[in-house]
């Protein structure tokens, strides 16, 4: 009895020849309309951009976890600070630093709309275009900015890209989901920094000062650096410099709106009710 | 109905501090009050805090509004393995925008709830998971972490206790779906973000298989108030079932958005007073009572009061008193699809209902929303709806459903009325033509 020919359950009812027997064997890859090779070899990218602070501040991830795998998260964004993107290279890196395979790295890298596959600008413009948000102007922002950027009265996509990707002046345009900010909509942000209440012409002027080198202060969050920036602290690794580093966590973040209730209250002599020290309950000894 | 004993109608308890200078460093913190509550805790035993936040009647700030003090009890009081708390800052709902102000302007207040809330269930590693895209968030708690480090807050032997805490931050990568407990002990994993199945719930097999709880912030930083202040002084503000002051974040077409800290049980109506009524003066026509998977309400339920037994009377849910307000000019229609585009986006693909209902449930409200549906359409959502509602592991695929069946509920007709090809006005809705 051929292997083949039975089903798992141990019946050989219907169960004959299968198609693969009927058919001559083809050449998957030989008969490709685009080259496919890739498919099927061993790729081995060249890790050499990771250099050695890169492995020291893996090593660094890693040490922040009790097991190993945890780290796998700030590690691609660790990489993604080296090159702009999360590429092959870089997911060998991380499945080579955390003894996972590529597969698993490259499972998780997929997964999160912040791993970018192509190359970032200098700066990465996300625009809210959720329901709030795109009421108050959000989707007329998105619309404009593309329009904007876009060349050859094209305009520019999702996760596309002005300029040459990484060299100063280029931005990547995102539509993004709700960015927690819904009071201070619409908003946008600048290598994850907030761009609160903002308009087509706002947003407008703001991605031109970008592409003009400038670097304008966000409403809230530290001042503007670039996305590779970003991503290393995404990784948890902040300027060394004292002063440059409370220039970082100073950055205003005290809008109006966030403080409005508590404000109304100070105004109106509105107090929560008093507390008097009083002892902790007592439980049962076990 | 519960009637809110209201001190105020605007109480600051977490939102107090945020006025002050530099309200973020350890200097002010520890100027108003801050770490006061740690070394009080430190003096009591971990079933004296655990039995005060039962006694506090707090629940669980994340949207499902479970009583901390019993999920706190859930820990098992041996060390068999180690215990893990893990916060909840993967903020992301649509239109919640109350855990990111409050880590931005008093991020010690988290910190300080970390250590308390640590030692009440024999933790001695805890990890804030926050959203990536927090960034300010997430360099103002590192800063903080830093600061109590110094300071003898974090670390080794706690103000002298013998008690050992140390506090991780992790950035996440972009994934709503973290923000369910379960999905996002696999993303601090290492894992794409899936939810489990429970249970075993966290508090049995948690972070690395072992006891974990997982609070969202705002519950945690209220903790070391209800450890100076004593339950029955978080009780006087709230309902009885629904005790304490909570963040409202109002937002959308009103003159006045922002953040409000107002006892639970403020109706809609208070709550427009404070911001200020309608912008412009344009009625209201819905509104979601805590994020876009709370089904809406409409100029109905002005007078509900918020807290988790009104709204669930009422036919929806507190959720995370996210009020995102929507005035006449918006098309309902339009303002579901645009949900339901997010839930697609966001669907992590595990389950089968949610991850193909809301790919059919986001074309088929296109496609309405362009003006080719026919009224048929409309059953056909409520079809998809109830193969989705309760048939996923977790609340997403239930979230996903609740602005589609409740638009319908309360605006079929303006569902019907795009049906009808070509029909003279049928745009004249803000967004119905895009």
């Amino acid at each position: 009895m051929s292997s083949t020919g039975q089903t798992y359950g141990g019946s050989s009812l219907g169960a004959g020849t299968t198609h693969q027997e009927t058919v001559p064997d083809v050449d998957v890859t030989g008969i490709s309309p685009v080259p496919a090779g890739h498919l099927v070899e061993e790729s081995s990218a060249d890790l050499s951009i990771f250099g050695e602070d890169i492995v020291t501040k893996a090593q660094e991830i890693v040490a922040r976890y009790p097991q190993s795998r945890s780290a796998l998260l700030p590690m691609l964004h660790l990489v993604q600070s080296v090159e702009g993107k999360v590429s092959q290279s870089g997911i060998q890196f991380c499945a080579a630093q955390l003894d996972l395979s590529a597969a698993e790295v490259s499972a998780v890298a997929t997964f999160y709309t912040m791993y970018k596959r192509k190359t970032c600008g200098e700066h990465l413009v996300s625009v809210c275009t959720n329901t709030l948000c795109a009421v108050l102007g959000g989707d007329a922002i998105y619309k404009a900015l593309g329009e904007h950027l876009g060349e050859g009265g094209k305009r520019l996509g999702h996760n596309e890209t002005v300029g040459e990707p990484g060299a100063p002046g280029s931005i990547t345009l995102e539509h993004a989901e709700c960015l927690a900010a819904c009071d201070l909509g619409p908003v946008l942000q600048v290598n994850y920094e907030f761009f609160d209440n903002q308009t087509p012409e706002s947003a407008v002027a703001l991605v031109d000062a970008l592409r003009a080198g400038e670097k304008p202060q966000p409403t809230r969050g530290a001042p503007l650096r670039d996305f590779r920036t970003a991503e290393l602290e995404l990784a948890g690794f902040w300027p060394e410099d004292e002063v440059d580093y409370r220039s970082t966590v100073d950055g205003p973040s005290a809008a109006v709106e966030t403080l409005r209730g508590a404000k109304l209250a100070e105004d109106r002599g509105w107090t929560a009710p008093a507390m008097t020290d009083v002892a902790l309950p007592e439980v049962e000894k076990k | 109905m519960t009637t809110p004993n209201k001190p105020a109608p605007v109480t600051p308890v977490l939102t107090k501090r945020w006025l002050s200078p530099q309200s973020w460093s350890i200097k002010t913190y520890e100027q108003l009050e801050g770490y006061t509550a740690l070394r009080k805790a430190l003096k009591g035993t971990p079933e004296q805090l655990v039995q005060l936040v039962k006694d506090s009647g707090l629940r669980g700030r994340g949207g499902a509004g479970f009583p901390a003090g019993i999920k706190w009890s859930f820990m098992p009081q041996n060390e068999d393995k180690p215990h893990y708390l893990v916060i909840n800052a993967d903020e992301g709902e649509p239109g919640t925008c109350k855990d990111i102000p409050l880590m931005m302007a008093d991020p010690h207040s988290l910190i300080e709830g970390c250590v308390i809330a640590s030692y009440a269930m024999r933790s001695h590693h805890c990890f804030i998971y926050v959203r990536g895209e927090a960034l300010h968030c997430i360099r103002r708690l590192n800063a903080a972490v830093r600061e109590a480090h110094a300071a003898g807050y974090l670390g080794k032997d706690i103000l002298g206790s013998g008690f050992d805490l140390e506090i991780t931050v992790h950035a996440g990568a972009g994934a709503y779906i973290c923000g369910e407990e379960t999905a996002l002990l696999d993303s601090l994993e290492g894992r794409r973000g899936q939810p489990r199945l429970k249970p075993p719930f966290p508090a049995a097999a948690g972070l690395y298989a072992a006891p974990t709880t997982v609070n969202n912030v705002e519950t945690i930083a209220s903790v070391p108030f209800i450890v100076n202040g004593g339950s029955d002084w978080f009780r006087t503000m709230g309902t009885a079932k629904s005790p304490g002051p909570k963040i409202y974040s109002i937002s959308g077409h009103v003159e006045q958005p922002g953040q409000y800290e107002a006892p639970l049980g403020t109706t809609l109506r208070e709550l427009l007073e404070l911001a200020g009524g309608m912008k412009d003066g344009v009625p209201l026509k819905f509104w979601t009572p805590g994020g876009s998977s709370t089904p809406m309400f409409t100029a109905e339920h002005l007078d509900v009061p918020l807290d988790f037994e009104g709204a669930a009377e009422a036919g929806s849910m507190l959720g995370t008193t996210a009020v995102m307000v929507f005035n006449e000019t918006v098309s309902v229609p339009w303002a579901v699809m645009k949900w339901t585009e997010f839930y697609e986006h966001e669907s992590c693909g595990k389950c089968t209902p949610c991850r193909e209902g809301t790919y059919w449930l986001a074309g088929i409200l296109q496609r309405m929303v362009e003006g080719h549906g026919t009224p048929a359409d409309i059953d056909t959502l409520l079809d998809i709806c109830d193969n989705i509602l309760g048939r996923s592991f977790c609340a997403l695929g239930d979230g996903a459903v609740s602005p589609i069946t409740s638009g319908i509920k309360y605006f079929r007709d303006e569902f019907l009325a795009l049906c009808e090809k070509n029909r003279v006005g049928a745009h004249a809705l803000a967004g119905a033509q895009s």
